[in-house]
């Protein structure tokens, strides 16, 4: 049976280049890079390479990049470190209603200590309004962090507009770029924000490293406290591996970007041509401006669970609700917040493509998936429609 | 050992360390100072308490000059002037 992966906001494959530059750090060149031999200058020049090649795929000095454990660690240090940070200014920081849970929850997290969190609303493709934005500054706001590009609908945000209120107001911005570094063009100077999370398995880096771009000047508190490694912001020795693999995904990722970026938009084009030829089937997110390879639909009258069960049989691997957490949800809140009736979010169902994905895969993606919707229509109890149901499903969500 | 305080102390370099723990207080002092002239000063921000004992007992073993901290809401400003090569 053929295998698509279609899953690549989850995670991606490794390039296999990028695992040649890092097993010598798995094998002969394992020092701790904090000692004072050779062995262990190697090992931190490869951290100060890897420093600057992924400071050039964002745009940035290297000084301005803190390596973390991923971009959830990433979310949470930008988020609640510059929060905690400048605590004595203000207790008031805004994110917007599109965000990950390592936002959201670090949000929750601020509010159990006394902070004041303002969840910005989006509109029916998932776009921040920057006036709305601008409306929820107060002088006690240190904080906004939008993401960048939704990794369950694919929606790209108007984050320049929302940097320039940001910065009229001199409060800080930090962005969720997890779902677009490396895979559209990120430069943190263009985007006019302070701080900036990223994720190497996002960019056919290995899992495990993940780095926070940190403007220059600004004071940033700890998550984790111990040494001095980070410069002090982030201790625990480094893994130097995944490091240096995030190094070396970053410069592929420039070098072939527009390549890549190129064929998925293709594939994800043919893909949303046919699937949303079946009935009752929607493209969620905006239709233009969204990831390249980001094609998410709901499907209605059918959940998303069931439909990932009848792909995977197909070898499809596909998901639903939040891309990498299908487990956590039942009713995605980003798809609810868009104004999705619940009923219809349940059906939500996430194709993200990469570069390994052949015109091949969509063609068999479009043969066999019209196929399992009609069969799981054909066993629902709603597929006669919703005016059938009660109305508790209708709850909307702004 | 008595702390001096001092006020309107003009730097020369300024390191921000706010939020940064020990040793970091310890390596930008003597990173930043390596490449200060003689008679420049340096200021040093930090809410590390350690720091109350150890640049002034730096500059003592160093032999460069401790001119005093001042006290802002939640962190110190130290300033060091450099008094010899280090």
């Amino acid at each position: 049976m053929r295998k698509c992966y279609f899953d690549h906001v989850a995670t991606n494959p490794l390039d296999p280049r990028v695992l040649d530059a890092m097993m010598p750090y798995f094998k002969e060149e394992f020092g701790n890079p904090l000692s004072i031999y050779e062995l262990a200058s190697n090992a931190r020049n490869a951290i100060e390479n890897a420093r600057s090649q992924v400071a050039s795929l964002v745009g940035s000095k290297p000084s301005e990049i803190v390596f973390t454990s991923s971009g959830a660690e990433s979310n949470n240090f930008g988020l609640r470190g510059i929060a905690l940070a400048r605590q004595n200014e203000g207790k008031h920081v805004i994110v917007s209603k599109m965000e990950h849970h390592s936002i959201l929850n670090s949000a929750r997290f601020l509010e159990k200590m006394g902070f004041v969190v303002t969840y910005l609303p989006v509109d029916k493709h998932g776009l921040v309004n920057p006036e709305a934005v601008k409306k929820a500054i107060m002088k006690e706001t240190t904080v906004i962090s939008v993401i960048h590009a939704s990794s369950e609908v694919g929606t790209i945000e108007p984050l320049k507009e929302i940097a320039n209120i940001a910065k009229e107001h001199k409060v800080l911005l930090h962005t969720d770029a997890v779902a677009s570094t490396g895979n559209i063009p990120v430069n943190v100077k263009e985007l006019g924000v302070d701080l900036l999370s990223m994720a190497a398995h996002q960019f056919y880096g290995p899992k495990g490293a993940g780095a926070l771009y940190l403007r220059e000047g600004l004071r940033i508190a700890p998550l984790i406290y111990g040494g001095i490694q980070e410069g002090g912001r982030r201790a625990g020795t480094e893994n130097v591996p995944a490091i240096v693999g995030m190094g070396k995904a970053a410069e592929l990722a420039s070098a072939e970007m527009d390549e890549r970026a190129r064929h998925v938009k293709r594939l994800r084009d043919r893909l949303i041509e046919g699937v949303t030829k079946v009935a009752n089937v929607q493209l969620t997110g905006h239709p233009a401006d969204r990831l390249p390879g980001h094609a998410s639909f709901t499907v209605e009258y059918i959940e998303g669970e069931a439909m990932l069960l009848f792909l995977a049989a197909k070898g499809m691997y596909i998901a639903s609700g939040s891309a990498c957490s299908s487990k956590a949800l039942k009713v995605s809140p980003v798809l609810l917040s868009m104004g999705i009736p619940a009923g219809v979010a349940q059906g939500s169902i996430v194709f993200t493509l990469g570069k390994g994905n052949t015109d091949e895969d969509i063609d068999y993606a479009l043969n066999e998936f019209p196929q399992i919707i009609n069969k799981l229509r054909g066993i629902s109890p709603y597929a006669k429609g919703w005016d059938e149901k009660d109305e508790s499903h209708k709850c909307f969500t702004t | 050992m008595t702390l001096k305080f001092v006020e309107n102390i003009k730097p020369d370099v300024t390191a921000d360390i706010v939020y940064m723990m020990c040793p970091m207080h310890l390596l930008k002092l003597d990173e930043e100072m390596k490449h200060l002239e003689n008679g420049q000063i340096l200021e040093i921000m930090t809410d590390y308490d350690g720091a109350l004992e150890d640049i002034p007992g730096w500059c003592e073993k160093t032999g460069n000059e401790f001119l005093g901290i001042e006290e802002s809401e939640y962190f110190y400003k130290f300033y060091i002037k450099k008094a010899r090569q280090i």
